[in-house]
């Protein structure tokens, strides 16, 4: 004769799904953190050459000019080197144009610090860098980032 | 009251355990950075001014050949040895500088054959077109190594009062001014300044011939 009916006769409880939430959350917090964000896919082969005594990239004041081989899904463009700006195959004489591009479209205060990211792929020829460096200096940008992996010291 | 109901399981700590994960990967995972070496082109200059006269031995040539073989001082070397080479060049200290100051820091042979002075030490880099990027990369290295070598044996010596733990003490000392990138340490600045200024990188690189 209680006031109160015991319900469900011993059934168990649904699992609470309160912190359903926080879990996805989390993950998508962690996605967020890990992943990093690649604003050109490459047309060319780009494996980086090694150094060992680098220095850290600051990447809001930086441009990346990619060069090396057309990859394997790029055969159309050739078997020689070729000079990547942002998605397009660009010619030598292009890059000057291209990398004042790029400047511009830097905030103000960077526009003076600006560096160049160069992302070869270590079978190229050193000729085909060169004549890059030659357009930089006619854009006066004149640092220069060689990117490279870290070597390990022996 | 035989049959119970299993109570419900408590949530409440659930976010607590989620935040834990959370901050956990943040703060082990690194997001990768690029990282290579930095270079300083000259600018272009139209100017017809009769370059200064360098004298032979305080220019250290170092060709590289289509082979991506080494031409150091006429002489044929392999890589592995670039380093210590070019160590013994810029440490030589043989004479004076420009002000007519001895190099009171060189530790090298002091030879009549090499350079005078770090100031007045010159590597002349040239390659061919058909050089490989990898090789180019590698001689940059060994070239930065050598300066960053000597930068560091300066700054222990100079500096290793003040960082008493630190191995590299250059390195270190980097590191702090990347650090407080946005708190102006002048005394560190000038500190900086002073190992670069004792072993300035003089490093010029001549076009490839077209042909």
């Amino acid at each position: 004769m209680s006031k109160f009916k015991k319900g469900g006769k011993g059934e168990l409880p649904a699992i609470s799904t309160a912190s359903l939430p926080d879990i996805v959350f989390m993950l998508l917090f962690f996605f967020m953190v890990a992943t990093v964000m690649r604003d050109s896919s490459l047309m060319i082969e780009n494996q980086l050459p090694s150094a060992d005594q680098v220095e850290k990239l600051k990447k809001d004041r930086t441009i990346f000019i990619y060069a090396g081989k057309p990859s394997s899904q790029f055969k159309q463009f050739g078997e020689e080197p070729r000079i990547q700006f942002n998605d397009a195959f660009i010619g030598v004489d292009d890059v000057k144009p291209s990398i004042l591009q790029g400047i511009a479209d830097l905030n103000e205060e960077l526009q003076s610090k600006v560096v160049v990211g160069l992302k070869v792929d270590k079978n190229t020829n050193a000729g085909l860098v060169s004549d890059i460096k030659q357009e930089l200096r006619k854009a006066n940008a004149l640092k220069v980032m060689y990117i490279a992996n870290t070597k390990t010291e022996q | 009251m035989a049959k119970r109901s299993a109570p419900e399981v408590n949530a409440g700590s659930m976010a607590d355990i989620a935040f834990l994960l959370l901050i956990f990967f943040l703060v082990t995972t690194t997001i990768e950075k690029d990282k290579g070496l930095l270079r300083s082109l000259p600018p272009i200059d139209d100017t017809e001014v009769e370059p200064p006269i360098i004298k032979q031995k305080n220019l250290f040539t170092v060709l590289i050949n289509r082979n991506n073989q080494l031409l150091v001082e006429e002489e044929e070397m392999p890589l592995e040895e670039l380093r210590e080479a070019t160590i013994a060049f810029l440490d030589n200290g043989g004479g004076t500088n420009a002000a007519g100051e001895s190099c009171d820091y060189c530790k090298g042979e002091r030879s009549e054959t090499s350079s005078d002075h770090p100031d007045k030490a010159i590597i002349s880099m040239k390659h061919d077109r058909e050089t490989s990027y990898e090789q180019y990369m590698d001689v940059q290295n060994e070239l930065v190594a050598a300066y960053n070598f000597l930068r560091e044996r300066e700054a222990t010596r100079l500096y290793k009062k003040y960082y008493p733990d630190a191995d590299k003490v250059f390195t270190a000392m980097l590191e702090e001014k990347e650090k407080n990138q946005f708190s102006k340490d002048e005394k560190l600045n000038e500190r900086i300044e002073t190992i670069k200024k004792l072993f300035p990188m003089k490093l010029s690189e001549a076009e490839p011939d077209k042909s």
